[in-house]
């Protein structure tokens, strides 16, 4: 079932997704990205939602050799634990900070306070990181708030704005352009190009909303 | 020192980017076209990646405050050091006082002055390219302005002649009647309906307005479609690979684009020929070639292999010349 694609000649993408998310399968994902990170002929590889995408240069390295590798890699990794931390995001809910959420509301059949506490009742992890610089893929969201993303995203999402989308929920590390629905707003640092790690989550995190006091 | 004269949300610091830092979602960045920016570090005997100027808003002034050896490359823009005609792909030294100006391309899109030494701004993450959206890197994260001042890292004079000297044959330019741009399929690109392959192959694609170093928006009279809906999982995603949002009209990631997405792709445009793409002006036409994936590494080979002697030339060159 796991199909690997072209991504031009230097890149490879590993898709395993099959129905709907899998936390085995995303483990895998994240073991096969830790082994080839061992490996010299290996740019970089950017684990997705179930997927992987892998880079390599082509001026040096073959890439049906570099495919051989990665099929083999992916075929022996096995789900482990990775070592997780809990991180406990504080979040202003609705109001000016969250305009969508009695969209989100409408679309979920609750009430706002029922959407909020169904937010916060979640478990996420932190599944993919990507799009923009410290932007996590937070897996684990209520299955009743799985509102699709906007049809036309909005050109301005504020730093800090706490979103849901497609089924996943997210936090926006900078000011930018996007299409998920506006919950809340948070005031942690998620990214600081010039801390000593960046990002404030790993793969792997699991993530709590409370309400900021 | 340098002194910036003209300020644009657009020109900006860039070296050869971050390829080891989209794991973070950080994007990789760098020249739009890296060989101009590589030919002019050539010229200079600077390291290859050495950060330059992308400059891609025009009139675009530099007064030089001491001496210093700057080359001039990319697109073909009239350039002159006060009132000297500099010609394309070229090198030279300025005298303290004197003013480069370089003015809007007869062909191309984007130039790239380059200084002896490379600027000297602080790396972030493994570069000095300027990161517009995440705010860092190149000069405090944005657009140079005008009186910025900037400074190389090393000597800032190359012994050469004193009008310059050049390249015989500057960077290829797309020409007038169109962008020929050589793919690669993608992930989705079985999944678009037999029509739409041969549209995406028969159409003259019009860049849009809508083309900055995050993306390339074309527009076609036909929109691509899907034979069935598809829901993707978010995925990585790099430069060159053309995305075909609900909409139909496809859009080419560039060097600043997201590291992940999640819309459909039919192709990515192989790395010699994304150059060329960021060299193309608004409303020029686009055609896509589809091409094989052992004709795409010979081509990045060949490229890599001239570079290589190109650089070897100019250093022999350079021990030839007399000053």
């Amino acid at each position: 079932m796991t199909r690997i694609h072209m991504a031009g000649a230097g890149g490879l993408l590993l898709d395993a997704a099959d129905g709907p998310f899998s936390d085995t399968t995303q483990r895998r994902i994240w073991a096969t990205s830790r082994e080839l990170n061992t490996r010299p002929d290996v740019l970089q590889t950017i684990p997705g939602v179930n997927n992987l995408l892998v880079t390599f240069d082509a001026v040096q390295t073959d890439p049906s050799a570099m495919e051989k590798l990665l099929r083999t890699i992916w075929t022996q990794a096995s789900a482990d634990e990775v070592p997780s931390r809990e991180i406990v995001v504080p979040v202003v809910y609705g109001g000016e900070f969250g305009e969508d959420l009695a969209l989100v509301a409408r679309f979920a059949n609750l009430t706002e306070e029922e959407t909020i506490n169904a937010h916060m009742a979640g478990r996420y992890s932190v599944a993919a990181i990507g799009a923009m610089a410290g932007f996590v893929y937070l897996t684990g969201l209520d299955a009743r708030l799985a509102i699709p993303r906007r049809d036309s995203p909005r050109l301005r999402v504020e730093e800090g704005a706490v979103v849901i989308g497609g089924g996943h929920a997210g936090m926006m590390p900078c000011t930018s352009p996007s299409g998920w629905h506006i919950l809340g707003r948070t005031d942690l640092c998620l990214f600081d190009a010039f801390r000593p790690e960046p990002g404030l989550l790993r793969l792997g995190d699991t993530v709590r909303f409370v309400r900021a006091s | 020192m340098i002194e910036i004269l003209t300020g644009s949300s657009l020109n900006t610091i860039q070296d050869f980017g971050r390829p080891h830092a989209m794991a973070m979602g950080v994007a990789q960045g760098g020249a739009m076209d890296r060989l101009a920016l590589s030919h002019g570090n050539l010229l200079l005997d600077n390291p290859i990646d050495a950060a330059g100027i992308e400059i891609v808003f025009f009139p675009f002034r530099v007064h030089f405050h001491a001496e210093t050896s700057f080359a001039v490359t990319g697109a073909a823009c009239p350039a002159t050091l006060d009132d000297l005609k500099l010609p394309r792909d070229w090198a030279i030294t300025a005298k303290p006082g004197q003013t480069l100006t370089l003015r809007a391309p007869e062909q191309g899109a984007r130039a790239y002055l380059t200084l002896r030494g490379g600027l000297d701004v602080p790396p972030v993450l493994g570069a000095r390219s300027t990161d517009l959206k995440g705010g860092f890197g190149g000069l405090e994260g944005r657009a140079l302005q005008k009186s910025d001042r900037l400074s190389c890292l090393a000597a800032s004079t190359l012994r050469m002649p004193a009008t310059g000297y050049g390249l015989t044959r500057p960077c290829p330019l797309p020409p007038a009647n169109g962008t020929r741009i050589r793919v690669l399929p993608a992930a989705e690109h079985d999944v678009f309906t037999p029509e739409s392959l041969k549209t995406f192959h028969a159409t003259a694609w019009t860049l849009t307005p809508s083309a900055n170093r995050m993306g390339y928006r074309l527009e076609g009279q036909d929109a691509l479609k899907l034979s069935r809906p598809l829901s993707l999982f978010s995925h990585g995603i790099l430069p060159g690979t053309v995305q075909v949002p609900p909409a139909g009209q496809p859009i080419i990631q560039m060097m600043d684009a997201n590291t992940c997405g999640g819309y459909p792709k039919i192709a990515t445009v192989i790395a010699p020929d994304l150059r060329l793409l960021s060299q193309t002006v608004v409303g020029a036409p686009v055609h896509f070639e589809t091409i094989t994936r052992d004709d795409a590494v010979q081509i990045i080979r060949q490229e890599a292999a001239d570079l290589k002697r190109l650089a070897a030339d100019i250093a022999t060159l350079r021990t030839q010349l007399v000053f």
